[in-house]
């Protein structure tokens, strides 16, 4: 079953041996829950950092269900990649509060100071700029999370500083 | 038990230790034996108190004393001064941090806290905290002297309602769910709380995880179900994972899992991680997520409570309403149905933000007003600003504008203002707030997390944001307002699930209170509140301004020109309308025009 896919060797993890024993790992441990295939993938994307679809082809016949039903889970969630991030990512929180309190200016002063655009990954493979859903962090408008960390209260003119601190 | 008048509570994380805490607490009972003291002051080892590099250290309680710096020297002259003498002894005293709690501050007058009660008192990564509140109090009373019809009674006479938006009576349901016919049955706990300015949920889960876990469990046992599922979405990793740590403890505990508290009931739960899709807040989405399948939702009838999770019946609550129900049991239905009003009853959390005062998580009951939400419990719109629209319900909710300020705030009255309860997001707007743009905001929003499903809420929804767009852009045209309001009763009335039912409701309740705002973007080309960007210019007015060069320092694209200590000027076909100049110039020379 769609064998011809798992050949395709751009940046599939399944090619790299530690990157292929947590694959196997994860798959293990959990291909007997009922509804595994989100359970898989949600690990996946954390600790490979991007589903590509050799790697949707291998857990579909791991999982024994159709490669396209993996595909089609993987395109529907916008927290599955189907390439790799950057090293870091700097999110935009885009809920309401975020929005009115000046979210679109922060995107503004990122894409000025990184000279890419939202959704782009500088050309070092350093940084990722990403709009993302509301973080729950609302008294803190506007708020971006860089990595794990979120920050809220972030002024135009804090952005340079911010994306420094990543940088280095 | 034994009482203790103070309690010393002695840090012995691994770099206090390093640093001779075992050697200072010696010490301090050698002190306490010798003066005689040792049957008032207990002396408990804990974990991080937050002076570690200072340590060792040791917290004294009821004061809340905080002592850094120790040595096994010291302790003589502070037993003396601080448990003979009563005085603090200020030369260990560690300088007092100010914890401020941004999300949630000490309940105002008009607030009654029962399910936000526990937050930010307990430590939600002890399970015994919880316990000493009370903690699963209700489900060893509905296991030991209570029966399933018992537990419906009272639910039903509390009148506890679904606090997902919906409104839906809770005992109906989880009746519902426990006569249907089946060898199987779940409960689910809808913790995907997607709505932007909503994070109630979010709170109670990581502040206080077993009061849901416990309201689940009763659930359960009224249902016949044996195996739960909490599904949270992944923006909220900090609640999984104080979650998994609650249900872990619960499980040691022999709260959860098999036989508990020693009866036939069993039940297991385990949280299942969204994966960023908006629409998997819709009970059925949810459950195909759950299933490991895209989150497209299934048409209804069947409801869950008949066909739900690999087509068993389940029941499926929100996390608010699983909070209350602990509580319910405990003090009872009058007790709770005291509050709110004659169809809404009990409390309901909001999440205040946006243009107000005071941000943060609020619990009121049912039948306060608006009025009193915002400028009582809000404080007031921030810089005295005028109010010009609250937001309700998420971007399936409505804005109302200012005259539907002393609406009783329940499930039907904003129905029938043209929003809705929603989960409980409360946005605030000033006069500063552009109603079409918001409008264009959340259809943009909706359109983008539209799963593609049905053709009313795929298509239309981006012919709304099409016409929105262009109406923002000045590309307006005569008739887009009656083409908007068609589109709108099409989607509203042909869509398969909430998301696309309630889809134009942003809209429709902009249009409806605020027309006139359309009707200039429209006609005569202009943004009342001056946030369109196609609509506006940004001049520089040469009287005010210093030459400073701030502006043009932080202009992103260079738009920006002039010569050090004399007047800017900037170029309108290169200017992107940021508004970044504004925010940072210090002399309010920039206008807005």
């Amino acid at each position: 079953m769609a064998e011809h896919l798992i050949d395709i060797p751009v940046n599939n993890p399944l090619l790299d041996p530690d990157q292929k024993r947590i694959i196997d790992q994860v798959i293990s441990e959990n291909y007997k829950k009922p509804g595994a295939t989100m359970v898989v993938l949600s690990e996946l994307q954390n600790k490979i950092g991007f589903i590509p679809e050799a790697l949707q082809a291998y857990i579909a016949d791991e999982l024994d269900v159709p490669v396209s039903a993996v595909h089609g889970v993987v395109t529907f969630y916008s927290f599955f990649t189907t390439v790799p991030r950057g090293k870091h990512t700097i999110k935009f929180c885009m809920g309401t509060a975020c929005y009115v309190g000046g979210v679109p200016q922060l995107m503004e002063k990122a894409k000025q100071v990184l000279g890419i655009d939202i959704g782009e990954t500088t050309p070092d493979g350093n940084i990722t700029l990403e709009v993302c859903r509301c973080v729950g962090a609302c008294s803190q408008a506007p708020v971006i999370v860089i990595d794990e960390d979120v920050m809220g209260r972030v002024k135009p003119s804090k952005v340079p500083q911010l994306i420094k601190k990543v940088q280095a | 038990m034994k009482y203790f008048r103070s309690h010393v509570l002695v840090c012995v994380d691994p770099e206090c230790l390093e640093k001779g805490a075992h050697q200072v607490m010696d010490s301090l009972n050698d002190e306490l034996v010798a003066t005689g003291l040792i049957g008032e002051i207990q002396v408990l080892e804990t974990s991080r108190i937050g002076g570690c590099a200072s340590g060792p250290e040791f917290m004294v309680y009821p004061e809340g004393v905080h002592y850094v710096g120790l040595t096994p020297d010291d302790i003589p002259f502070l037993v003396d001064e601080h448990f003979l003498k009563g005085r603090i002894a200020t030369k260990f005293q560690a300088p007092v941090k100010k914890i401020v709690d941004e999300e949630l501050s000490a309940p105002t007058a008009k607030e009654v806290r029962i399910v936000l009660r526990n937050c930010g008192i307990i430590d939600p990564e002890n399970i015994e905290d919880y316990i000493a509140q009370d903690g699963y109090m209700a489900l060893a009373k509905v296991l030991g002297e209570m029966s399933s019809d018992d537990v419906l009674t009272e639910m039903k006479l509390s009148g506890l309602r679904g606090r997902g938006g919906a409104g839906f009576p809770t005992h109906l349901k989880w009746q519902f769910t426990r006569d249907s016919k089946s060898d199987l049955r779940y409960v689910i706990c809808n913790a995907d709380e997607g709505d932007p300015g909503a994070f109630m949920n979010r709170r109670v889960l990581e502040s206080d995880p077993h009061s849901v876990i416990e309201g689940m469990a009763i659930a359960a046992y009224t249902i016949g179900a044996r195996y739960g599922y909490v599904y949270c979405r992944a923006e909220y990793p900090i609640a999984v994972r104080t979650l998994n740590l609650a249900i872990n403890q619960a499980k040691a505990m022999g709260l959860l899992g098999e036989n508990i508290m020693g009866t036939d009931f069993s039940f297991d739960l385990e949280v299942r991680m969204g994966a960023g899709a908006f629409v998997c807040g819709e009970e059925t989405a949810l459950m195909n997520s759950i299933e490991g399948k895209r989150g497209e939702p299934r048409p209804r009838p069947p409801f869950p409570a008949v066909k739900g999770l690999w087509d068993k019946p389940t029941n499926i609550n929100n996390v608010e309403t699983y909070a209350n129900v602990p509580q319910i049991i405990l003090k009872g239905a009058e007790w709770f149905s005291s509050f709110g009003t004659e169809k809404s009853k009990g409390t309901k959390t909001f999440a205040l933000a946006g243009d107000i005062n005071h941000t943060g998580l609020i619990e009121v009951p049912f039948g306060i007003s608006l009025r009193e939400i915002i400028y009582d419990v809000g404080k007031g719109i921030k810089e005295d600003k005028a109010f010009k629209a609250v937001q309700t319900g998420g971007p399936m909710g409505g804005c109302l504008p200012a005259k539907d300020l002393d609406l009783s705030v329940d499930y039907e009255a904003l129905i029938a203002a043209g929003s809705m309860m929603g989960s409980g997001g409360m946005v605030v707007m000033d006069e500063g707030t552009c109603m079409v743009d918001i409008a264009r905001f959340f259809m943009d929003f909706i359109q983008d997390e539209s799963c593609g499903k049905c053709t009313p809420c795929r298509v239309g929804t981006k012919r709304i944001l099409e016409i929105l767009d262009r109406i923002c852009d000045g590309k307006g045209m005569e008739g887009d307002i009656e083409l908007l309001e068609e589109l709108c009763t099409q989607v509203k009335s042909n869509s398969l699930c909430g998301l696309g039912q309630g889809a134009p409701n942003p809209v429709e309740s902009t249009l409806r209170h605020f027309r006139s705002e359309y009707e200039a973007h429209i006609f005569d080309k202009k943004c009342p509140a001056k946030v369109c960007k196609s609509l506006i210019r940004y001049e520089i007015q040469e009287i005010a301004c210093t030459g400073c060069t701030v502006c043009a320092r932080n202009c992103p694209v260079d738009a920006i020109s002039g010569e050090r200590r004399s007047p800017h000027f900037i170029d309108p076909d290169v200017c992107i309308r940021c508004g970044i100049c504004v925010q940072v110039c210090n002399f309010n020379a920039i206008e807005v025009i």
